[in-house]
């Protein structure tokens, strides 16, 4: 298995997130992680979604989600091709003992503390996947409390825009982008 | 007042604008069944005069009414239903029309927005339920929506891949006022079906049809939606290819053709399901590898090179990996191939299959289809049915059911026209026959129209014989009576060691069909003699103002061959209850 990022550009209308989830279940493809957004077109959102599956599959559920009539838009993001990433948030147990160590190791992860309470801090970070797993390793001794992330979100480099050709009819909301 | 249609916005309520816009689609007929949440709908369609309500007795009856009325006219089909029971009993139909690519518009009540989410009476969520079985599905809480939602709808069941769509419609959007106005273009940025096939793939699978020496038309429903049976037959003709046309293919290319193969898959003729398994090039044209027709997927086909046409890319390489997929209309592609391959003849390519033809005759001369009699001299159900199409004719339409019926009716009735087989295929609902034959009928009036149906299948649906007496629709019903649900028993017979659990009905017995039928306002008719058959249906044919019902008794252990048992491979074909064909004498020659 292989984890696949895939942007998937959807009409803003209610019910598209189940149809898309239903598909995936019904499908029996497991979704890593799923963000969705709005874009620079009101009426278009944004998904990403990292599923973890083989090519073949991939291909199979890719058609399957484009036959989805609010789909308008699926691109494939390779990791080489693309800057991909979330956002955590962490409660971690200190004492007066362990903040400084925390602090460091903020500071080295180049995370935020964004609430500071005797006995804990809470971090925000954000990054690769991979960057998040490290600083998550490093916090862990000092005892975790809670932890909450989002989905991944993902660009592909360069100037080029996925929704470009697709949606140039349709009304941006900022026309000077 | 405006009278008849204008592009002209005009104010009227949302049910008015619902049933105006039902006009402007084209839509003559709506099959359904009033109550709470869609009553607002049904008082402007008590004005008008384009189209005709068919009040059914059952939402399932009008769900499979609307899909015969599709499948025997190429329209889409129409049916109306209210909020929660009234839209859950149209789920079956729904799902069936998926999985055959029937076109469909299911229109339902939905309660008042206010109360969505708040479990009102008869709430429930249809949209949500049938997202998995439609195209695509509505909700519609906003009146002014109503014209564009139902333009959308009627465009995208009949467009691409045909399909159900379902409206769901708010009570109180069709009770508030509104402004008519019918779309002059839709805009849905993220639905464009590819129908014109790309000509390098075309010209690359006419280069393999031409330097192929066992090559196959693997024929699916897509032609028939397609209506492309004309070019089939020309490219089949100029290529001179054998074809096999699929359960929900028949009729798209005539039986009594000598190209013709007949049906694969689990209970296909020997040449047909042997045909496929022994090519080395399979053109595959609307079809989609079914488990029914592969049989074992790893094993189908093992030497075959694979050419896939399908409208739906989702389709192509979903179950075999195809080596020249192409993406397009069935009518659009034959059509190329044609010229593909008149193109390959001039350059002086042309196909040799002489040996393959010797090989493909003799499986088609040692194993035809066939049938024994009973040891106790019953009627056996295959004599009927052969009978049945014989003096109804090529030009009649046939319906069945789901279950042996339905197989000895695709096997043992000609099929000549395209259109004129109507059956529930990839769902395998039983209770078909009856609501679609119906649908069938008044979609063609003029046209003879027989339900094959089986005391089982039958049972599930036959309420609808009320509709058919009072709105004069003269459907007729042969009722292949085994008295058991026969292909579950046949299963048990060949794999559960002929313990039959819960297959045994009595329906000999309870309930009496022809006085069901009486009952119904209908003809009733019955018959158990081989020498009894002709004169009962020809009896049956005569009857044009009423429906008939004709109760045929048969010998309840008739079975359904040739057949490859589930799950296993093509090359395990048998011919009768542990009888393989005889392959290394027929592979001498």
């Amino acid at each position: 298995m292989s984890k696949h990022t895939l942007s998937v550009l959807v009409e803003n209308k209610p019910g598209v997130l189940a149809r898309i989830a239903a598909l995936f279940s019904r499908r029996g493809f497991n979704i890593d992680s799923l963000a969705v957004g709005p874009t620079e077109y009101p009426s278009v959102s944004r998904m990403t979604v990292v599923v973890d599956v083989e090519d073949s599959p991939l291909e199979q559920v890719t058609k399957q989600l484009n036959k989805l009539v609010n789909v308008i838009k699926i691109v494939e993001l390779e990791p080489s091709a693309s800057v991909q990433r979330e956002l955590l948030l962490l409660k971690v147990r200190t004492d007066n003992e362990t903040r400084p160590h925390i602090l460091q190791t903020v500071e080295l992860f180049r995370a935020k503390v964004i609430d500071v309470a005797t006995d804990a801090v809470t971090i925000e970070a954000t990054g690769s996947t991979d960057k998040l797993e490290a600083l998550l390793r490093v916090l862990e001794p000092y005892g975790i409390r809670e932890l909450v992330q989002s989905g991944v979100v993902a660009v592909g480099r360069g100037a080029r825009s996925i929704t470009d050709r697709t949606l140039r009819p349709l009304e941006r909301l900022d026309r000077t982008a | 007042m405006v009278q008849g249609h204008s592009d002209d916005a005009e104010t009227m309520t949302g049910a008015a604008s619902l049933i105006r816009s039902l006009e402007r689609a084209g839509v003559d007929t709506v099959f359904g069944i009033p109550g709470g949440a869609i009553l607002p709908a049904y008082d402007p369609m008590f004005d008008s005069e384009q189209i005709r309500h068919v009040l059914v007795r059952h939402e399932q009856g009008a769900g499979h009414a609307a899909e015969g009325y599709a499948l025997a006219t190429g329209r889409v089909g129409v049916c109306m239903a209210t909020s929660g029971p009234g839209a859950t009993n149209l789920v079956t139909p729904i799902a069936d029309a998926h999985m055959d690519s029937v076109p469909m518009v299911a229109v339902t009540g939905q309660v008042a927005s206010a109360a969505i989410g708040t479990d009102a009476f008869q709430e429930a969520d249809i949209r949500g339920i049938t997202m998995p079985i439609t195209k695509h599905n509505y909700l519609v809480t906003d009146p002014a929506e109503i014209p564009r939602t139902i333009a959308e709808a009627f465009h995208i069941a009949s467009t691409g891949r045909p399909g159900p769509v379902l409206v769901d419609v708010a009570k109180d959007a069709m009770q508030m006022q509104t402004t008519f106005a019918w779309p002059d273009a839709l805009d849905l940025p993220g639905y464009h079906p590819t129908t014109k096939p790309h000509g390098k793939q075309i010209r690359e699978a006419a280069r393999l049809i031409t330097a192929s020496r066992r090559p196959v038309l693997y024929v699916g429903g897509g032609v028939l939606r397609a209506r492309a049976w004309t070019e089939l037959r020309q490219l089949a003709e100029l290529a001179g290819i054998p074809v096999v046309t699929t359960l929900t293919a028949r009729g798209a290319f005539p039986d009594s053709h000598p190209l013709h193969l007949g049906m694969p898959g689990m209970h296909g003729t020997v040449a047909a399901v042997t045909s496929l398994q022994k090519s080395d090039l399979i053109i595959a044209l609307g079809a989609r590898f079914d488990d029914r027709v592969t049989g074992k997927l790893s094993s189908f086909a093992p030497g075959a090179t694979v050419i896939h046409a399908d409208i739906d890319p989702a389709e192509i390489s979903k179950n075999r990996t195809a080596d020249v997929p192409i993406v397009g209309d069935c009518k659009e592609v034959i059509s190329e191939l044609i010229s593909a391959v008149q193109a390959e003849h001039a350059a002086g390519r042309q196909g040799d299959y002489a040996g393959w033809w010797s090989q493909l005759n003799q499986w088609r001369d040692r194993y035809p289809l066939g049938y024994t009699a009973s040891e106790g001299g019953e009627l056996a159900p295959q004599y009927v049915i052969e009978r049945l199409g014989k003096i109804a004719g090529p030009e009649a339409l046939y319906v069945a059911g789901v279950g042996q019926h339905q197989m000895w009716a695709s096997q043992f009735i000609g099929y000549e026209n395209p259109g004129t087989w109507l059956n529930s295929g990839g769902l395998g609902t039983m209770g078909f026959a009856v609501p679609a034959a119906m649908g069938a009928q008044v979609g063609k009036p003029d046209s003879t129209v027989w339900a094959i149906d089986g005391d089982g299948c039958f049972q599930m649906t036959n309420q609808e014989l009320a509709t058919c007496a009072i709105e004069g629709i003269p459907i007729k019903v042969a009722v292949i009576n085994n008295a058991s649900l026969g292909m579950v028993r046949q299963w048990q017979t060949l794999f559960y060691n002929e313990r039959y659990s819960n297959t045994d009905l009595h329906s000999q017995r309870i309930p009496d069909f022809a006085k069901l039928a009486e009952a119904y306002g209908c003809v009733g008719l019955r018959c158990d003699k081989a020498d009894d058959v002709d004169a009962t249906i020809e009896k049956a044919m005569s009857v044009d103002d009423r429906p008939v019902v004709v109760d045929f008794g048969v010998h309840r252990d008739a079975m359904v061959w040739p057949m490859v048992a589930a799950g296993t491979s093509n090359d395990e074909i048998q011919i009768a209850k542990g009888m393989a064909p005889d392959w290394d004498r027929s592979d001498e020659a």
